[in-house]
């Protein structure tokens, strides 16, 4: 049974990113083919050429949800603002709330982030808070209002997969009932499957599909990783063991010795 | 009057922000702040520009 992402509930568990494609056709290609349900998006400065308002005509007639982020927001004030810039521009209450704490990692800063999540709930926002896999973190930000938790998997953009799944399994069993999203570090679609193995309600990628040989393959490798690791989740698997035991029944074996 | 759009320095003779966003050419869904701060499309007509004014004018962009 699918969690509600604020009481919308998603066709499927992917979310893709829309930045870093080789063209806006092969973007739009990647986002039908594979029918994730939620873009990601954000706002920069507009040029004269209005290259903005072609943009949001094709995310408008791909019929997704839209998650804005904050992307590149180093402080709270700056990613409220940016906040409310893109409540405004794309009319919707969700947001991805990035504070950037570390330039090489891309880190957030955990304590400017729940500060951001508690103005913005406060002020009617919907957030999606991209964070570290700290449980006590965790604990703050849904005390700042959030009802959803994106933790890493790995750095924004590395494809490295879950870099610490023991502490995503922890924060899966310490929050049984919050809408947890998988955010960033995915590179290949075993890594989404892995995630979603794991108890996971979704997986936002983007630059795995976007710079990928063939995107539009990709996208819908990526479905398919994220469909397979839900099921699997839902099906209940084994435990690993240390040792073999013999799949084949012993009982009956002809005496051949 | 002297101003800074989008980070360039700019002469313009809109006296505030929908003005301003006329003058230079913008329409559509975009976002406004000035100084840092967010102003909300409904009161573009009502905020006056000061010189030295910082105005940024952001719009829809592809996003991870």
């Amino acid at each position: 049974m699918g969690k509600t992402f604020y009481g919308v509930d998603l066709p499927n568990p992917l979310m893709l990113g829309t930045a870093q494609y080789p063209s806006p056709a092969i973007l739009e290609e990647a986002f039908r083919a594979s029918g994730a349900g939620v873009a990601t998006v954000s706002l920069r400065r507009e040029g004269a050429g209005g290259a903005g308002q072609t943009f949001w005509q094709m995310i408008s007639d791909l019929g997704v949800h839209v998650l804005p982020n904050t992307a590149g927001c180093h402080t709270v004030k700056e990613a409220v603002t940016t906040a409310h810039m893109a409540r405004e521009v794309f009319d919707t209450k969700w947001i991805k709330l990035e504070l950037i704490g570390h330039t090489d990692s891309l880190q957030p800063d955990v304590f400017q982030l729940v500060e951001a999540a508690r103005i913005l709930s406060e002020d009617g926002f919907e957030v999606f808070p991209y964070t570290t896999e700290d449980l006590i973190v965790g604990e703050r930000l849904l005390e700042a209002g959030c009802e959803v938790l994106m933790p890493w998997g790995a750095p924004i953009g590395s494809g490295r997969g879950l870099n610490n799944t023991y502490a995503l399994r922890a924060m899966r069993a310490e929050f049984p009932e919050v809408p947890l999203v998988v955010d960033a570090g995915i590179g290949l679609p075993s890594h989404a499957a892995a995630a979603m193995e794991l108890g996971f309600d979704a997986v936002l990628l983007n630059t795995a599909v976007a710079k990928a040989g063939d995107p539009v393959m990709m996208a819908k490798a990526m479905m398919g990783a994220v469909a397979a690791g839900q099921m699997a989740c839902d099906a209940d698997p084994i435990e690993a063991l240390d040792m073999a035991e013999a799949s084949t029944p012993v009982i009956g074996k002809a005496f051949l010795t | 009057m002297k101003i800074v759009l989008n980070g360039e320095a700019r002469d313009v003779v809109a006296k505030d922000m929908a003005a301003l966003l006329e003058e230079c050419g913008f329409s559509g869904r975009v976002a406004t702040s000035l100084n840092e701060a967010f102003v909300p499309a409904g009161l573009r007509a009502v905020q006056t520009l000061a010189d030295g004014d910082r105005v940024e004018v952001v719009a829809p962009m592809q996003g991870g």
